[in-house]
């Protein structure tokens, strides 16, 4: 095993015609890694600060999402109810287990049986919060956590996001940017947290005669609530 | 996976005939090309991030040893391990023992180009560890027993009809009567029996499409869902990487998936992008309770530092193929293994070895396509005209391309010969088109003229001359 590393890395080094790095020049590299360069951000990801949420939105609804803008948490309840119906879906929902969404007024709407999480199988509507949304590409930018089970991600038919406009970004470095200085590694010496996913749109295939389907191993749909108020 | 790149030639002519194929890649040329074209029509600053993302890619691999050491110590501190494979066995070993010793009878697998490369499946099967390929289009040839025809859109060359027949005939415990016309019913029949596989597998092996030295974190693209159910669900994580896919940081990553999905599908982005890091975190409630990842050289070290070295800043996109006429015409399994089009015929003679794919860098017109649109600018056509020059200077080939090029070279050495023969050579080429401009049937050139027509010389002049009398 360690003969196959040192193998390998001697291979790298003969072929770059080389030795080991020197300290200092691995150092500097060192030093790269800690300052990551800016990034050549399209001005596509750098909208006005007006235009972030409208930008989101358009980008979002490019790749099939829906989109859905409420005033403030406590009408999570009721748009998530009317989304379902205007759906034809079942009135259930398994919500992730996040303060923010454990703080939602749930029993204001009745006829909405909803549940926190993990994730099962049968679930067919799940709800998460996004740590960011990317304007640029209309992006959501889940961070897996306690609060925010990776499985229910993918597991549900629909998959439904709160995103408050407050964590709408520009681009995607500017959620590195917030991620580096999060707390969301939860072990020492690491701001990422287990998974990172970006995603953008509903899941799909165009795997049988690059005909274009949602739905194929993850959501069919997704929809994103903006929530203006709070954050 | 078997080669069959030594039979390139035989292997074209029988994609040529094949309708069905033809059928398939007239519905690639249609679709791919036109939506990457929209996609960058959306993003003017194209050229400057391709640039960036050469030169990210050019500065890692000019210090790799640094990079990849990185990467494992990241890997390592957020509780994952990493295993080094020098070649295709070595990785089958490492993966099987992995598998083995997790007890697992079912693993699910994200589509890797790698984990054909190293022909994995065949290898766990052998030893009674069942592989279930997750992306559709893998799946699908999982069950016909075919290889991948397009890195990206692995059934490309299939038809509808031919999905449903094969799903006819495995899925044998549904009901035959079954309505299968619509793709819709297909993918449903398809997502529901995965889904089983899913919840059950224990053990999930996916590939990577970057690795991220700052953070040690696996980046996995998908469409599906499938690369992130197959990473998430199972109690072992396996990914198989080979060595190029380091980047230094989140941001140079973030440059290269920018461009990534546009040269690939024309997606701005692609559905799903992951970032994973370790293994489940104590108060996590999900995700994989180890995290292996398999780094394989497989003569990657060979091409660094050499010739070959901007082939190693391939990302996998398959626009080159896209937009090559050769692929467009033949389809991906006439090139015999798993890597086709013009990046496939840069790496698969170093990747098989010498004598074993001689004829690949001859597939392809090198009309240039290639390299305008690649993502990282790799000159796919300079490098296919040296696999040309290796090859005769290593003196292999056909004999008569061989006496055609040594010919043509002692001639070339003479001006004054050189220009008697070509002159001889104009007048009888336009005695032989009777006036009419080109020439349908040529001896010695059947396999020019058995195709088309060739052009025949203006007024039975040569180039040269025409050029100095002023093109008149």
């Amino acid at each position: 095993m360690t003969a196959a590393r040192e193998q390998m890395l001697e291979k790298i080094r003969a072929s770059l015609g080389r030795g080991r790095l020197t300290v200092e020049r691995a150092a500097e590299l060192e030093a790269g890694l800690s300052r990551p360069g800016p990034g050549t951000v399209p001005a596509r990801g750098r909208p006005a600060a007006k235009d972030l949420i409208d930008t989101f939105r358009k980008e979002a609804e490019r790749v099939d999402a829906t989109v859905d803008v409420i005033e403030n948490m406590t009408e999570i309840p009721s748009a998530i109810k009317s989304f379902l119906d205007s759906n034809e879906l079942p009135p259930f929902l398994k919500i992730a287990p996040e303060p923010r969404l454990q703080a939602v007024p749930w029993s204001k709407e009745p006829g909405l049986e909803a549940a926190f999480g993990p994730a099962q199988a049968e679930d067919s509507a799940a709800l998460g919060r996004a740590f960011a949304g990317v304007a640029e590409t209309g992006t959501l930018v889940m961070a897996s956590g306690p609060g925010s089970p990776q499985a229910m991600n993918f597991l549900a038919e629909t998959h439904i996001v709160a995103l408050w406009a407050g964590d709408i970004a520009g681009a995607y470095e500017d959620a590195w940017a917030r991620l580096r200085k999060s707390d969301k590694g939860g072990i020492g010496g690491q701001f990422m947290p287990r998974a990172v996913t970006w995603i953008t749109g509903p899941s799909r295939t165009a795997d049988i005669e690059q005909k274009l389907l949602l739905g194929a191993h993850g959501p069919r749909r997704l929809h994103i609530l903006i929530i203006l108020s709070g954050r | 996976m078997r080669s069959t790149a030594k039979s390139f030639k035989i292997n074209s002519r029988r994609a040529i005939a094949d309708p069905k194929l033809q059928d398939a890649l007239g519905r690639l040329s249609a679709g791919f090309p036109a939506r990457r074209a929209a996609a960058l029509d959306r993003l003017p600053e194209f050229d400057e991030l391709r640039e960036k993302a050469r030169r990210i890619k050019d500065h890692t691999l000019e210090n790799l040893d640094f990079y990849l050491e990185r990467f494992e110590a990241k890997v390592r501190e957020a509780g994952g391990r990493v295993h080094w494979a020098g070649d295709g066995a070595a990785a089958r070993e490492i993966i099987l023992d992995i598998c083995l010793a997790a007890g697992a009878r079912t693993v699910t697998k994200g589509k890797s180009m790698i984990a054909e490369e190293i022909a994995l499946n065949e290898h766990l099967q052998r030893n009674g560890v069942r592989p279930v390929e997750t992306d559709l289009g893998e799946y699908i040839l999982q069950l016909m027993d075919e290889p991948p025809s397009h890195i990206i859109a692995p059934a490309i060359h299939l038809s509808k009809a031919q999905i449903i027949e094969v799903f006819r005939q495995k899925h044998k415990n549904l009901d035959p009567a079954r309505p299968l016309d619509e793709p819709r019913r297909i993918l449903d029949e398809a997502r529901t029996l995965l889904r089983r596989d899913f919840l059950t597998a224990d053990v999930g092996i996916t590939g990577a499409n970057l690795l991220i030295a700052e953070t040690g974190s696996v980046c996995v693209v998908t469409n599906e869902g499938n690369g992130d159910l197959t990473m998430t669900l199972p109690r072992v994580h396996v990914v198989i990487a080979s060595i190029e896919k380091t980047v230094p940081t989140l941001e140079d990553a973030t440059t290269i998936l920018r461009l990534l999905a546009r040269s690939a599908t024309g997606q701005d982005m692609s559905v799903y992008t992951t970032f994973a890091t370790g293994p489940k975190r104590s108060p996590d409630s999900d995700g994989p309770e180890e995290f292996h990842v398999v780094l394989l050289d497989n003569h990657r070290t060979e091409m660094l530092g050499g010739p070959y070295n901007a082939m190693l800043r391939c990302i996998r996109c398959a626009a080159c193929l896209n937009h090559c006429p050769v692929y467009k015409a033949i389809g991906g399994h006439a090139y015999g293994w798993v890597y086709p089009g013009p990046m496939g015929a840069v790496l698969t003679p170093h990747l098989l070895g010498p004598g074993r794919a001689d004829d690949l860098p001859d597939a392809s017109t090198l009309c240039g396509k290639c390299v305008e649109v690649c993502p990282v600018a790799i000159p796919l056509p300079d490098l296919l005209r040296r696999r040309r020059k290796d090859r005769f200077e290593a003196g292999r080939g056909s004999r008569i391309g061989r006496f055609a090029i040594k010919t043509w070279v002692m001639a070339a050495r003479m001006p004054v010969l050189y220009r008697m023969l070509t002159g001889l050579a104009a007048v009888l080429l336009r005695y032989l088109s009777g006036g009419r401009g080109y020439i349908s049937r040529l001896p010695l050139g059947g396999g020019w003229t058995g195709v088309r027509d060739f052009p025949a010389p203006q007024q039975g002049r040569t180039f040269m001359k025409q050029l100095k009398s002023g093109g008149k």
